[in-house]
């Protein structure tokens, strides 16, 4: 069947099967490979894309279903001089990643989190990555990464790293 | 992870999806959101030959006042229904409840039609619209039936419809000014409900309690009755048959629902009417 | 210029990361791969049975079916060797299962088509048919040898730890120590129990994934793994080639956790399958199989402490049965690290350890976050906690009593072990501070006293933990290769196989420190046999404190060698060269100007130097875990509302990392206190073989974590760093636990199981209430 769907603002035509999932239309379709497939059930968010302007796990979504919509992938969120999107920043700077394969869906239902609720509390944050598993971070440092990139660079979690004392 | 192979079709109208699903019956199924169905078919627990896509049918996605009702298009996503002003003047429940289910990126895609027609006993919205007590309005090819949501609801994942209709409508009284609650016990947060008890002036219904969303008679009596929060909720599991899953066994599921009967009611905004203080 | 070490570098890895991804091993795309098939395996779906036959004439009819292989097939693979030497030869895995099937998803038969969509369809139409058997699915049962899963092998016992101990022994020539008769006899308070530390799934959010092709009978084998150099040895050895002509490469790997260490059937089934019809084959798996395959932990443990009623312990006595799951794996040899510590950071005079690995019809258990020492930690913590409330003390106060005191140099505990460096007391003094105890403990009473719905529980948990243990590789090395391009680039070749931990910055730190070239020109490469020959991988929490200190070892060595090469260049004395860190280069003391820079060395003559670190033995790590629950009493439903850690590592090289290490521990601790186990029904039927089943954790179920970071180094290597991924998970599972426990100790619960779901914690509070004739042995039930 033939999909015209605009990827990361560029139109495209294809022929694809029904049943192909959306994530790996984008992975190998449009070599768009950041987006992950981590489980079956829907549960873990590492495909995460938007889809007309939100959030979607493309795991769970044929790519028939998006013919005429317009999809976006992490890798169209950096400027085209390379100047990282603030979200990208801050998990850069809050170390919010470790093996990399939650990351690309993590920051793309953290752009979506913040589009609607650009002042989110901890707890908002929580709730709202609630569909992206992470096994490596424990979460801290991309909670932490969310709310400084909505409180604009400050870092709004409360972390002690008290040091106990500097070896001799 | 990957479905077994199938058809596809695009309905434009609901007449379409319509005779799509005459033409093909029992081999046919519409997918909406496609977050009931296809983790289904991903898991080949479900293998339609045919999927019927009613997700572009913008026109079914409304919550507006009708009368005395809200009258919810079938296709309304769950984040449609969360960000609704009309329903959280009208029906504060159904907003309530939507906001608990799944993840952000679930409530981009679910609609309230896909949720109830698939009927998971354990689901969010289902319980609600049990508790509110409206009408599931159908369409199919001889026309437009309306269920009542007590009867909409057959056994686990069945419903009252026919291969060859579909949900259109969701209809629930409006119920601004009268005391709701929700309370739902998961393991983790985004789990499904072990257990969730929905209330609305003065109906009660159970999620997870049997095969169907049940309503909680025995407690709606005693409530009618004069009873206090504490010796009604005491009774909500009264007539259910809950099983045991690998999360919980009956008995204590048994204990949830009166707990969580207790606190629903408890919590319930405005005044419940028949409640003793 | 002050050093770099020691300060929050952010990760040279992350741009990649963030912007096109990382390229796992199925994101591959390199030229010799095009055109591979998939590989799918048909899975077993009975826990044990006799294959009576396999259909696989539909299979092979079909044309979108390319090849379709069972046992019989791989006649040109030799027996398949035992995972580990020390297990029954009988026990050992085939590649495909031959007459007999011993777990829920033991891979049965492999077929190839060109579309891994394809795959699912295709593994459809190959039907076997079997003949039940009976099932096993407890070890303690499985031990007494009624039916028997190898009978070949006379027994389910996979491993005694007497009996690995009476062996070294003699092969030492030294003799094993009698235990004493009557341990327990002079002690005033015994307390006994079982305890039950539960299988649990690693589950990266990458599975196990591997490409393979041929070219000129040499294996190219891509391969998502921990240490390449490990894995090429075993796919030698289950593939029937030799080493040389294997070439491993490791991709970017997304996470591991302990269970992507050695070759699997399904990898060399990979290369088996590419040899035999001579194209390049893929695999992937699914989440559903790596929840059938990838388990750890699974400990039956037997407690018995005893002591004097003023706190002070005596003895103590940990029997374990581990589970070994269908064919022993390095999982059955891990209760050998538990005896190790069994008695943590205590001062017992008494420490007896038995254990034996029995096969059950479950999946094969392998190594989780930990392997082995956290099992250790929770048992000797829930002891402990257990005493305490036997003599009714305070649990931080009967720790206090008996910490092993302070100390700088090597020690021998009472198990034999010998810790390197260690300050217990002010690891429990500053968690104890740091969560304002006293405070918390107030906060308890006012709820107790109100009689709240919502109660407090605090827990503790005092551990010490084993690092670069060796296991991997059975020694405590690292090589390292660093070489200066005539561009001023550095490239470091390392042993480790990072997959999250950031070694690609660390090591680049180290060189830097020593060498004055920006962390940004230093490029880090592993995981790459032709590049990287030999190497111990990452696990155990060994790669700073051996990896690390080998780029360390090989960079100093290699400032040695441009310091002479610039004497003789810059003809004077080597004495009068240094190192000159903002030049990048070496300067001539008391000579402005006169100096050359490592680039400049590097333009005229090649400079490279490999080099070894050995270190004397593996490191302790040590802390104290303070956790603050709040228990509804009503619903038994617990929450972690504070989790508050102090953990030494010993020198910190880069504390953002090293913080980013300890979440991810702490968080696993979690969700091995409260929610997460893998389970089977009486017939071997998986429970939890998805995400949604599988109560993985989400950001909604653990806390901010507080860190306290002390620092006691080791003089095991000139980092004084000690090993901290796996820290976190063995301190904060006992401290949840207990704190759970605690919350509703006053209504009489002593002991509550892992996980301490709310379904078991509502059932210990109505039993403590009421109690009936159930055993106080803990419960099986969810």
């Amino acid at each position: 069947m033939k999909v015209r769907v605009t990827v990361n603002g560029r139109e495209r035509v294809d022929d694809v099967e029904p049943r192909l999932l959306l994530v790996h239309y984008l992975r190998e379709l449009c070599g768009l490979r950041a987006a992950n497939v981590g489980c079956d059930t829907t549960s873990c968010g590492a495909c995460t894309v938007h889809v007309d302007g939100e959030a979607v796990k493309s795991c769970t979504i044929l790519a028939v279903q998006a013919d005429g919509s317009s999809v976006e992938t992490v890798e169209s969120l950096a400027g085209a001089d390379g100047a990282l999107h603030p979200v990208q920043r801050a998990f850069h700077e809050h170390h919010a990643l470790q093996c990399g394969f939650c990351t690309p869906g993590m920051v793309m239902a953290a752009v979506d989190l913040l589009r609607e609720n650009p002042r989110p509390s901890e707890a908002e944050v929580r709730t709202g990555i609630v569909g992206n598993i992470c096994r490596c971070t424990g979460y801290h440092n991309i909670v932490a990464a969310i709310l400084a990139a909505a409180r604009g660079g400050e870092r709004a979690l409360p972390v002690q790293s008290a040091d106990e004392g500097r070896p001799a | 992870m990957i479905p077994a192979a199938f058809d596809y079709r695009r309905a434009e109208t609901v007449e379409e999806a319509l005779a799509a699903l005459s033409e093909h019956g029992d081999e046919a199924k519409l997918v909406a959101g496609g977050h009931s169905l296809l983790p289904m078919m991903k898991l080949r627990l479900a293998f339609p030959s045919v999927l019927v896509d009613v997700g572009r049918l913008s026109a079914l996605s409304y919550q507006r006042v009708e009368g005395d009702e809200v009258a919810i298009g079938a296709l309304s996503r769950h984040s449609d229904l969360v960000s609704s002003t009309v329903l959280a003047r009208e029906v504060p429940l159904l907003p309530h409840v939507a906001a608990h289910i799944g993840d952000r990126q679930i409530r981009h895609r679910g609609t309230i039609g896909g949720s109830l027609a698939h009927a998971d006993p354990a689901a969010d919205l289902p319980v609600a619209v049990r508790a509110l007590g409206g009408t599931v309005v159908v369409q199919g090819p001889a026309g437009e039936r309306r269920l009542d949501v007590a009867d909409f609801f057959v056994d686990y994942f069945e419903t009252a419809l026919a291969p060859d209709e579909m949900v259109v409508e969701v209809r629930v009284p409006r119920c601004g000014g009268d005391g709701w609650g929700y309370q739902r016990f998961s393991r983790r947060a985004h789990d499904w409900a072990i257990v969730a008890v929905a209330t609305v002036g003065g109906r009660v219904a159970l999620a997870n309690m049997g095969r169907v969303p049940v309503r909680a008679g025995a407690t709606e009596r005693a409530l009618a009755a004069g009873a206090t929060v504490g010796e009604a909720a005491a009774l909500a599991d009264r007539d259910t048959e809950p099983t045991a899953d690998g999360h919980a066994e009956p008995d204590y599921r048994r204990h949830l629902a009166r707990l969580l009967t207790r606190r629903a009611l408890e919590s319930a905004h405005g005044r419940v009417p028949g409640a003793a203080r | 210029m002050a050093s770099i070490l020691g300060t929050r570098v952010r990760r040279v890895e992350d741009g990649a990361f963030l912007t096109r991804g990382a390229l796992y091993t199925e994101d591959v795309r390199d030229g010799r791969l095009a055109g591979a098939l998939h590989l799918t395996l048909v899975r077993s779906p009975h826990a044990h049975a006799r294959i009576v036959s396999i259909d696989t004439s539909p299979a092979r009819e079909s044309s979108r079916v390319l090849a379709v292989f069972t046992a019989g097939d791989l006649d040109d693979v030799p027996p398949q060797p035992p995972s580990l030497p020390m297990f029954p030869p009988s026990m050992a895995q085939p590649l495909l299962a031959t007459g007999v099937v011993r777990y829920v998803g033991e891979p049965v038969a492999a077929v190839l088509t060109a579309d891994p969509y394809l795959g699912e369809d295709a593994a459809e139409l190959v039907s076997v048919d079997y003949d039940p058997l009976p099932v096993l699915t407890d070890p303690v049962a499985a031990a007494a040898d009624e039916i028997l899963l190898f009978p070949e092998a006379g027994t389910n016992t996979a491993f005694d730890l007497a009996v690995m101990a009476a062996a070294a022994a003699e092969a030492a020539g030294v003799e094993l120590p009698s235990a004493p008769p009557d341990p327990f006899g002079g002690c005033e308070v015994v307390v006994r129990h079982v305890l039950r530390n539960q299988r649990i799934a690693p589950a990266p959010l990458e599975g196990r994934a591997a490409a393979a092709v041929w070219e000129g009978g040499r294996l190219l084998l891509w391969c998502s793994n921990q240490g390449a150099q490990a894995v090429r040895q075993t796919v030698s050895a289950m593939i029937g080639v030799p080493p040389e002509d294997i070439r491993m490469i490791t991709p970017d790997v997304g996470g591991a956790f302990g269970g992507k260490f050695f070759a699997e059937p399904e990898h060399v089934v990979c290369a088996w399958a590419a040899r035999r019809v001579g194209r390049p084959v893929r695999w992937t798996e699914t989440r559903s199989e790596n929840l059938l395959s990838m388990h750890g932990r699974g400990q039956v443990q037997t407690i018995t402490i005893g002591g004097r009623s003023d706190g002070t312990l005596e003895a103590y006595h940990l029997d374990v049965v581990q589970d070994a799951g269908a064919y022993p794996r390095i999982g059955s040899m891990l209760p050998a690290l538990t005896a190790m510590m069994a008695s943590g950071v205590y001062a017992i005079p008494t420490v007896l350890t038995t254990a034996r690995s029995v096969v059950t019809n479950t999946g094969p258990m392998g190594a989780f976050r930990g392997a082995g020492r956290p099992e250790a930690t929770a048992a000797i913590e829930r002891a402990v906690d257990l005493f305490a409330a036997a003599i009714a003390m305070d649990p931080a106060e009967v720790r206090r009593v008996n910490l092993l005191p302070a100390f700088d140099a090597p020690v021998t505990v009472p198990t034999g072990t010998v810790y390197d460096t260690g300050d217990y007391p002010k690891a429990l003094e500053a968690v104890l501070t740091a969560a304002d105890y006293p405070g918390l403990r107030a906060e308890q009473a006012r709820r107790r006293a109100r009689g709240d719905v919502r109660q407090l529980g605090i827990g503790l948990s005092c551990y010490v933990e084993i690092t670069g243990a060796g296991m991997e590789a059975g020694v405590f090395r690292e090589n390292s290769t660093v070489e200066v391009h005539g561009d001023g680039s550095v490239t470091v070749l390392t042993g480790t196989s990072p997959h999250g931990q950031g070694h690609a910055t660390s090591f680049a730190m180290i060189v830097s420190d020593r060498m004055g070239i920006p962390v940004d020109k230093i490029t880090l490469r592993w995981g790459d046999t032709d590049l990287v020959p030999e190497g111990a991988g990452t696990g155990g929490s060994r790669s700073l404190q051996q990896g690390g200190a080998a780029v360390q070892k090989t960079t100093d060595e290699l400032v040695e060698l441009a310091r002479e090469r610039a004497a003789r260049l810059l003809e004077v004395d080597v004495a009068d060269v240094e190192v000159d860190l903002e030049a990048a280069g070496l300067r001539v003391k008391g000579v402005p100007g006169a100096g050359v820079t490592f680039a400049q060395l590097a333009a005229r003559e090649e400079l490279k130097v490999r080099s070894e670190f050995s270190a004397p033995g593996p490191t302790f790590p040590f802390g104290a875990h303070l956790a603050v629950v709040e228990v509804d009493t009503e619903s038994g439903g617990a929450e972690v509302v504070r989790l508050v850690a102090v953990d030494d590592a010993g020198t910190v090289l880069n504390p953002l990392i090293l913080e980013g290490q300890i979440h991810g521990g702490l968080a696993a601790g979690i969700a091995q206190a409260l929610y997460e186990e893998i389970r089977f029904d009486t017939e071997g039927n998986p429970l939890t073989a998805t995400f949604a089943d599988y109560a993985i954790v989400a950001a909604t179920e653990v806390p901010a974590f507080e860190l306290v970071t002390m620092q006691t180094p080791t003089p095991y290597n000139p980092l004084g760093a000690k090993g901290v991924g796996e820290a976190g998970t063995t301190g904060a599972t006992p401290a949840v636990q207990n704190a759970v426990v605690d919350a509703v100790a006053h209504l009489g619960v002593r002991h509550i199981d892992l996980p301490t779901t709310s379904q078991r914690v509502w059932r210990a509070i109505r039993e403590a209430a009421e109690p009936s004739d159930a055993a106080a042995g803990g419960s099986a039930r969810p």
